[in-house]
């Protein structure tokens, strides 16, 4: 049998960085072919050349056994080639049918009704069910992704691509998921699975190519290989599926959520009731896909969005909205959600970026002058201190890498001794070795006592680091409790919204 | 106060809103597709002192009109190239065009300053025209006639085409057009090329019909007052036909409150003023996801390297 | 072939000054076109405007008189560029401060000595409330500021015009009026009017503003803490809410110091230069700091050398308007190509062109 896609000797390069080193591939049909690999590893490049959206600087690639130019998504299309993207392009303020039109109708003459029959015929064949009327900005992540993949299965595509789908769905959508991909893999469609989660490899690939730092790393049959050998793969040491965390007594509450009621952007009640603690010295995780409220709790607690109603107490002071200043003064470090947007000033440099939320105070600034002398010996200090590589403290922020971003942002706003740090997805996108830094740093404010209140999509982040845990579903508090007390089948119930715990004291 | 009174004040309506009508138009596209066009007074004041050039010298309206419209597409794709080849500021483009077109006007207009009643009045088509207080609005001009027509037809065009699909997603999520095969640049560049084009024959309105003079300046900041209309228009062609009129009722208005002792210049004052009180009322709605501005209205889109 | 853009990290002064330098050549060499298609010869254009401005006497302490109403509005600009708002009101504000000077001028009901103090004060005043009515628009309400202090030029100059053709025309002059056929006020009495460096027409105290507020701006922008939120501002609004920054208040006293100095700038042209109020006494003075400050920005020296040289071009532009004829549109013209260049050539700063194939 003729493999699919067969990918030869791939190289690409962009400035500073390898992104696929002599990379061969192979899809056949009929196959569920898992990428595997941590961030950075290329995946998401190799497959962007496959459609189009980059250009290899050499290597070949073969579609059905003859040799082809791809150069841009179009032509991608035409050879059968679909792809679903980790961010999802779509247009919000357009309907579900007038996204596939963009792409995929013929008639120039209301093209939206054109595209509608086959959206529901799609939708019923694959299980994609979804409204070809509604518009993008009233669906979940998961009726988003079943637009993007009937885009991508529109026109009889045999190839189907899919990046990192898994990041944005409930445990119950993601079944439905596999449940389509089997389907189409009974028609001798071939799909790729992008993914870094070693759990959804196993349940639905057949092969698997495990990538690291631009190259292959091994090409293994899913019976033939174990978790553990494809971490090892992946990583190239052995990985430590745990972090290291010493037991440690809980002090008094430091954080106390009474009863938050709040609106999302859309007018629409986000939060419904949430209620916790926080003790010094703990690690308090919520866990729950995105979306279900957590954006807007943070933004609560944090002073960024106004709450409907109930309390925030900080070391037993009402901050309920309270500015965002007042907060911080309190002892509150809040690494953000979005580290670019909001937490770093692009076009500024480290030191300017390093003293954000401090430069209106001594030692800093006396009588609105500011000390240039003290702000750049800080910056200094805090390079070395949290390791920041950048040429110098006057580079620009925008020249840094994530993981480097990330760790300016920790040494703003760990470096004032913080009681309250509210650290919201820190490790999302991050490299490993990134991403055990950060956890490091968490664990290490929670021993010197501060109350660490982590939000986190990744399931086994909240369950190895928090001392306390509890997952939020539509706005509510599910449930809280021990991760070790706690079922694997509790904690995805609880996700799914299908099951409530007593709150755990 | 009688009929004529009321159908006077309509003619003026009329008259004072089309060349507005045309810039917004215009301009709706633009920004449909993600440009922010600044240059729009500089484009409509291009446009009325080529109309009155190319009319006097060739005594033809059709040319004039033409000449009016081939200028603004020109200066538009200057904006063009600056903001989206070259990646320019959009604002700071856009301003430029309108300095550069205020001031090539003055050069070009100063022989024709003054110059004893040209008169180049426009065809008048006698339609439905003996209906009393409504017939006013049935014997007007072509291009009267013609604005109206525009704008059914682009309002239809932009929701109902593939085309209209095509440039919205331009100026809502570029990178979502490209990555389905939309040539991002051509719509922008095509669009910036319909709102420099529409700019000039509403300019060119102005200087055969509404006056058929050349004065210095005589836009006096219509083309702005064309930018606001398109936010108070929530980018529909069809509810700029609405805010288009309104402002030339303000202009009638103002026209005839100087019987009433007024002086003229706090008269004149009203557009402006009017059109901020507009884009207070416009703002709050504009919060709301679905009226909003386009998401990517004045960023240039990069592709990334290939 | 295709050409490529790839990213620069860090541009060389040298580099820097070649790119703007080649931008202005090519403006020049437009208009120089636009010249000769009106029938004059670009040289003859290029040398009047060069030797008026520069090389006589006269044509530098005009440059000087030039320059500062520009430098006065540049500097403000400069300051609220730097936060990413638009004032492109600078033109009525500066009307604005014209108008109060005159008022206090001819009819304020105090000492003599006091009166020009007070017309700077009320100058800076008028030019401030003339910005913030845009600036809690934007503040508060989000409303796009690029029009609003737009069309408050417009009503700016209504309001002018209503006051000279008006109430305070010079009654006693109606048959007095100038050659162009414009309605003036009554002339200012001497301590309304500021002294001049004898032999030219630099009113030096109003000068001595202009620097001075060059310098304590930058102090402003780059040493306080107000200047730290400025750019923060501007450079990320996000990260500004995160920070807890009160953004309203930063846009607020922004416009009204950029609009307060543009004031002064209206104060220095009535009480130095036109001893009156006269309709058209500004030369877009407003408008043209916009490039001044777009183009000098962060750097004061900058903002200086681009001062001069918009100056120069004033100046050599009214030579021009006389000796060929031509209108004072032609500056505006000049303005839009320099700036259009400028704009088409900034990406060349922050990017390498590179040919792929």
């Amino acid at each position: 049998m003729e493999p699919l896609v067969r990918m030869v000797g791939i190289r690409k390069i962009f400035p500073g960085v390898v992104a696929n080193d002599n990379v061969d591939f192979e899809l056949m049909p009929g196959e569920i072919h898992a990428l595997l690999g941590e961030n950075g590893a290329g995946k998401t490049t190799l497959m962007n050349i496959l459609y189009g959206i980059y250009r290899p600087d050499s290597g070949r690639i073969y579609v059905k056994g003859k040799e082809v130019s791809i150069n841009c998504p179009a032509d991608a299309m035409k050879l059968g080639i679909g792809m679903v993207h980790q961010n999802f392009l779509l247009i919000d303020r357009f309907t579900v049918a007038e996204n596939v039109a963009l792409g995929f109708a013929k008639k120039q003459i209301r093209p939206d009704v054109e595209v509608k029959k086959r959206i529901i015929e799609l939708g019923e064949r694959y299980g994609l069910r979804v409204d070809p009327d509604a518009y993008i900005w009233q669906l979940s992540a998961g009726e988003k992704q079943r637009v993007e993949i009937i885009k991508a299965l529109y026109r009889e595509s045999d190839v189907l691509i899919l990046d990192e789908p898994t990041s944005v769905l409930t445990p119950i959508e993601v079944s439905e998921l596999f449940s389509t991909l089997r389907k189409l893999k009974s028609e001798g469609k071939g799909i790729v699975f992008i993914t870094h989660k070693l759990e959804e490899v196993f349940q639905i690939a057949d092969r698997i190519t495990v990538m690291r730092k631009g190259k292959v790393v091994g090409v293994k049959r899913r019976e033939e290989t174990s978790k553990e050998e494809l971490a090892r793969m992946m990583v190239g040491r052995e990985v430590i599926f745990r972090v290291e965390k010493k037991e440690r007594e809980k002090g008094p509450v430091v954080l106390e959520v009474v009863d938050l009621r709040a609106l999302n952007d859309k007018g629409v009640l986000a939060l419904k009731g949430v209620s916790f603690k926080v003790h010094s010295g703990e690690i308090f995780g919520i866990a729950g896909v995105a979306g279900n409220g957590q954006k807007e709790l943070v933004e609560v607690i944090t002073g960024l969005r106004k709450a409907l109603s109930g309390r925030v107490l900080i070391n037993g002071i009402d901050v309920t909205n309270k500015s965002p200043r007042e907060i911080g003064l309190l002892g509150t470090a809040h690494i953000p959600e979005e580290r670019v947007k909001m937490g770093i000033m692009p076009g500024m440099d480290l030191a300017e970026n390093l003293v954000l939320k401090r430069y209106f105070l001594p030692p800093f600034c006396r009588k609105g002058v500011l000390d240039m002398r003290r702000i750049k010996s800080n910056a200094e200090k805090l390079r070395t201190e949290y390791d920041i590589m950048a040429p110098s403290i006057r580079t620009k922020a925008k020249f840094l890498s994530g993981g480097n971003i990330q760790r300016l942002i920790l040494a703003r706003e760990l470096s004032s001794a913080p009681k309250l740090v509210i650290a919201a997805h820190p490790t999302y996108g991050l490299d490993v070795g990134a991403t055990e830094y950060i956890r490091r740093k968490l664990v290490e404010e929670r021993d010197k006592g501060a109350a660490v209140l982590l939000v986190s999509e990744d399931l086994e982040e909240i369950l190895s680091l928090s001392d306390t845990m509890a997952v939020m579903y539509q706005g509510e508090i599910m449930g809280i409790g021990r991760p070790d007390e706690l079922s694997m089948e509790d904690i995805g119930l609880m996700m799914a919204g299908s099951k409530r715990m007593e709150v755990s004291a | 106060m009688d009929i004529s009174f009321y159908e006077s004040v309509i003619s003026t309506m009329l008259v004072a809103g089309t060349p507005l009508l045309y810039s917004t138009l215009g301009e709706i596209y633009a920004e449909r597709s993600g440009v922010l066009n600044l240059g729009v007074e500089g484009m409509m004041i291009m446009g009325a002192v080529t109309a009155f050039i190319v009319g006097k010298t060739t005594g033809s309206l059709i040319f004039a009109v033409s000449a009016a419209v081939l200028v603004g597409i020109a200066l538009s794709l200057i904006h063009a190239f600056v903001s989206i080849t070259m990646r320019g500021n959009q604002i700071v483009s856009g301003l430029a065009l309108t300095m550069f077109g205020l001031g090539l006007s003055s050069v070009m207009g100063i022989k024709y300053i003054g110059a004893p009643g040209i008169s180049f009045s426009a065809i008048k088509i006698p339609l439905l025209s003996q209906i009393p207080l409504l017939g006013p609005i049935f014997r007007r001009d072509a291009l009267f006639y013609l604005s109206l027509v525009l704008a059914v037809v682009m309002w239809y065009i932009l929701f109902r085409t593939k085309i209209g699909v095509r440039i919205r997603a331009c100026g809502e999520n570029p990178a979502a057009a490209d990555a389905l095969g939309v040539n991002v640049s051509l719509i922008r560049y095509a669009c910036t090329a319909i709102g420099g084009g529409l700019a000039g024959l509403g300019g060119a309105y102005l200087s055969t019909v509404t006056a058929p003079f050349w004065v210095d300046g005589m836009t006096a900041g219509r083309g702005w007052i064309a930018v606001a209309l398109v936010i108070f228009s929530f980018w529909s062609p069809l509810r700029a036909i609405v805010g288009a009129y309104l402002f030339g009722g303000i202009e009638a208005v103002q026209f005839n409150l100087q019987a009433y002792g007024i002086p003229t210049d706090v008269l004149g004052m009203m557009p402006y003023i009017a059109t901020i009180v507009v884009m207070i009322f416009s703002v709050s709605e504009t919060v709301r996801k679905r009226f909003g501005a386009p998401a990517a209205l004045g960023i240039p889109f990069v592709r990334e390297e290939r | 072939m295709r050409i490529a853009f790839v990213k620069k990290e860090k541009v060389s002064f040298k580099r820097m000054i070649a790119v703007r330098a080649a931008a202005i050549l090519l403006a020049l060499i437009s208009v120089g076109i636009i010249f000769w298609f009106y029938g004059a010869d670009p040289i003859e254009v290029y040398k009047e405007i060069f030797l008026g401005a520069f090389g006589t006497k006269i044509g530098i302490s005009e440059t000087i008189v030039k320059l500062i109403p520009l430098l006065l509005c540049g500097v403000g600009l400069a300051l609220v560029f730097r936060g990413q708002i638009w004032n492109i009101g600078a033109e009525g504000q500066l009307v604005l401060g014209a108008i109060a000077a005159t008022g206090v001028g001819l009819w304020a009901p105090i000492p003599s000595y006091l009166v020009i103090p007070a017309m700077f004060l009320s100058g800076f005043l008028a030019g401030a409330a003339w910005a913030f009515i845009p600036a809690v628009l934007r503040a508060k309400m989000n409303v796009n500021e690029i029009i609003t202090t737009l069309l408050m030029n417009y009503i700016a100059i209504r309001l002018l015009y209503y006051l000279v053709y008006g109430p305070w025309r010079a009654r006693e002059e109606w048959g007095n009026m100038t050659w162009s056929g414009f309605a003036q006020t009554a002339i200012l009495p001497d301590y309304a009017t500021l002294q001049t460096i004898p032999g030219t027409r630099i009113h030096y105290i109003t000068l001595a503003i202009a620097i001075a507020s060059l310098i304590l701006v930058y102090l402003l922008m780059n040493r306080t803490s107000f200047g730290y939120e400025l750019k923060v501002v501007g450079d990320n609004p996000m990260a500004a809410r995160f920070a807890g920054i009160n953004i309203s208040r930063v846009i607020l006293i922004s416009m009204m110091i950029s609009g307060g100095l543009a004031g002064i700038a209206g104060v220095g042209e009535i009480a130095g230069i036109q001893h009156r109020l006269r309709p058209g006494f500004s030369v877009g003075y407003g408008y043209t700091a916009i490039i001044i400050a777009w183009l000098g920005g962060l750097n004061p020296i900058a903002v200086l050398i681009s001062t001069l040289f918009f100056s120069g071009i004033l100046v050599g532009g009214s030579y021009i308007q006389i000796s060929f004829r031509m209108p004072v549109g032609v500056i505006n013209m000049f303005n839009g190509i320099i700036l259009l260049f400028l704009l088409a050539t900034e990406v060349f700063l922050n990017y390498s062109i590179r040919m792929r194939r």
